[in-house]
Order: C-alpha cells, then structure tokens, then sequence
C-alpha cells in the first residue's frame, strides 16, 4: 500500500482494511494479521496499527479476542452499512468535482448514464 | 511515576558556541520517537550528553529517574553514527566482545538478528561494506534487552534494499516496556516509524508533537512539514 501525503497514517490504514472488507477480499470472521506482522509488513510503528484496530472496533468492524487476534465482524449488516458510506464518499467527491467543472445536474446523470449503458 | 527520559533546561555550550539552549524534553515508556533536524542542530550533542559521553553546561537530565552514569549507561544502548567496532574482528570476536561488556546482551536475539540480516558469524569487519557494516552495529544494538535504544542516523548511506531490513529490524524489535530515540535527517523514509517527533533548529526545540496529529493538524507528512519549516 501506498501512503498519501495528508492523512493520519491510521486513517490509510483503517481504509485499506475497510476496501478489502466491501471488497470481500476478507470476510466475516476471519482473523487480521496481528499488530507486528502488518506493522512490520507496512513499515509503520505498531502502535500506530494498533491505534487502526482500536478505532474499527469504535466503529463495530472488528472485534477482539484476547489472546486470539483480531477478527473481522460476522455481522453482516455493518459491513452493508460500511459499504454504502464508502460509495456515497465517492459520489459527494464525483458530484463536487462535476458541479465544480460546470456540469448540472442533468447532464452529469446523462454522462453517468451514458458511460454505464456503453459498458455493458 | 515519571518518564523514562526527563530533561530540563539542557543547556551545552562548546567554548563560545552554544550547542543546546534551554531544551525541556520528555520521552515515556513504549515510544518511538524521532529527532529532527540539519547538520548542526544539536542532535548528537543532545544524544552524547543522554549516553553520558559530554556533559551538559546546565540543566538536567534524567533516564529512569536517575542521573546519566554508570547506572544509566546500563540501560541505555546506543548506535554511533559511524562503525564503533575494531577492524581485525570478526563478526564472532564481535559478539563476544558484546556479551562479555553488556550483561543484558541476548545471544539468541542476536542470532536470530544476524540471521535476518544475512551475516555469518565468521566474516570479518574489514571485508563488510557500508550497509553490512551498519547492518552488523544495530544487531548488536537491538540484540542487548535495554530500557532506551538510542540509533544516530541509523540509515544514513545505505543502499534502498539494506535501509528497508534496517527498518524492519527496528520495528520488529519495538516492545512495549523499552523506548527508542532515532535521529536522522532521512525523513521520508523513517517518519512511519515514529510515534512523536521533536525538530531541532540551532539548539533549540522549534516544534514537538505526536507524528499523528500533526499530520492531521497539517494536513501533511512529517517530511513536507520539515521542508516548510527548514526551508529559508
């Protein structure tokens, strides 16, 4: 993974997990590299990694099992919910960069539309 | 309870030209934390006087609540910015010659460090390059079970593949119960490293903070912040 200049180091870490989350690239219940392996693996202070475990607990998306690991949630609607705040990110930035070139509203759900129906 | 490293009012001075002036600095139990700053700027001044090899013209400093000597010297160990091992050596005489100086050196530790580094215990120092050289003096460093880690550029001059196992050994030898100060001017490749970092300008602490949040309060990396800030 690469780092972006302006965030938390934490924050790009929480990020990365999240997308292989939505992604299904980990499930439900599966176990987390432990705290030294992704440290040593990113090359970032472990108690950085750790803070990244702390706060996806905060938010429900991991739980802890002493002495066991890290394991990511079986509750399936938190990582539903997970993935409707990610798109509805990447539509507010898409729509933000959109209105902001001069596009209205009209016309980006035609260039939307038009993209989408061309793919498939 | 106090920190692991308490200094106040640090003052050295080296005949007319004052080295540190006034330097309050607190360091806890688990932290990793990164001095900052140019040539010139007092980092290994701040660092000789913690290992107890210059004395302070003022102020106090403490590591583990008692003042820098013998006892200190116990706790602390230190990685010199050049290669502090006779050349006649071999990496084996070198290793002994640690056990035999540091009670709390860990043979398995080492070899387990020497291993990872890719060196033989019958290679001799005089035929290392610079980064097997350097690779060598932190296993030895990191193989002693010291409270305070102290490693004086400890990536300066090595090549992209010897800095990255350098790296890993640092982080993998991170522990809770020990603290680690490294200084360096390779910002870039060290920042994700550190829990706080502290920048030195002239002697004097120009800015100190948790790494995070001032990446956060920025909104940039510990490297471009020490562009804006050293830049004329």
């Amino acid at each position: 993974m690469e780092f972006d200049d302006k965030l938390p180091i934490y924050t790009q870490i929480m990020n990365y997990l999240k997308k292989k989350m939505v992604s299904g690239d980990i499930s439900g219940g599966d176990k987390l590299p432990s705290v030294r392996e992704l440290s040593t693996e990113l090359k970032v202070n472990p108690n950085t990694v750790q803070r990244s475990y702390q706060e996806l607990e905060r938010e429900s998306l991991v739980y802890t099992q002493r002495g066991m690991g890290t394991f990511v949630t079986e509750d399936k609607k938190n990582i539903v919910e997970l993935k409707k705040l990610m798109a509805v990110e990447i539509i507010n930035g898409f729509i933000e960069e959109m209105r902001s070139l001069g596009f209205d509203d009209g016309e980006i759900i035609e260039i939307v539309s038009d993209k989408i129906n061309k793919e498939a | 309870m106090g920190s692991l490293v308490e200094i106040k009012g640090l003052s050295k001075s080296y005949l007319n030209k004052k080295a540190l002036k006034n330097l309050n600095l607190n360091i806890e139990d688990g932290r990793v934390v990164g001095i900052l700053g140019p040539n010139g700027s007092g980092k290994t001044t701040l660092i000789k006087i913690l290992t107890g090899l210059l004395r302070q013209s003022s102020g106090e400093v403490r590591v583990d609540g008692k003042k820098v000597g013998v006892e200190t010297k116990a706790i602390v160990s230190y990685l010199p910015d050049r290669n502090f091992l006779y050349k006649w050596m071999t990496i084996d005489d070198a290793f002994k010659f640690y056990s035999d100086f540091y009670s709390d050196f860990d043979e398995k530790r080492g070899e387990e460090l020497l291993k990872f580094m890719k060196l033989e215990r019958n290679m001799k120092i005089n035929s290392l390059s610079k980064g097997m050289t350097e690779k060598l003096n932190l296993t030895l460093v990191l193989a002693r079970k010291a409270k305070l880690y102290i490693l004086d550029e400890p990536i300066a001059g090595v090549d992209p593949v010897a800095r990255d196992k350098i790296l890993d050994a640092i982080i993998s030898n991170y522990n809770q119960d020990s603290s680690m100060i490294i200084t360096t001017h390779l910002v870039r490749d060290m920042e994700n490293v550190f829990d706080d970092v502290v920048f030195l300008r002239e002697g004097e602490v120009i800015l100190q903070g948790n790494a995070e949040s001032l990446r956060e309060e920025k909104h940039m990396s510990i490297d471009e912040l020490y562009k804006e800030v050293f830049e004329e």
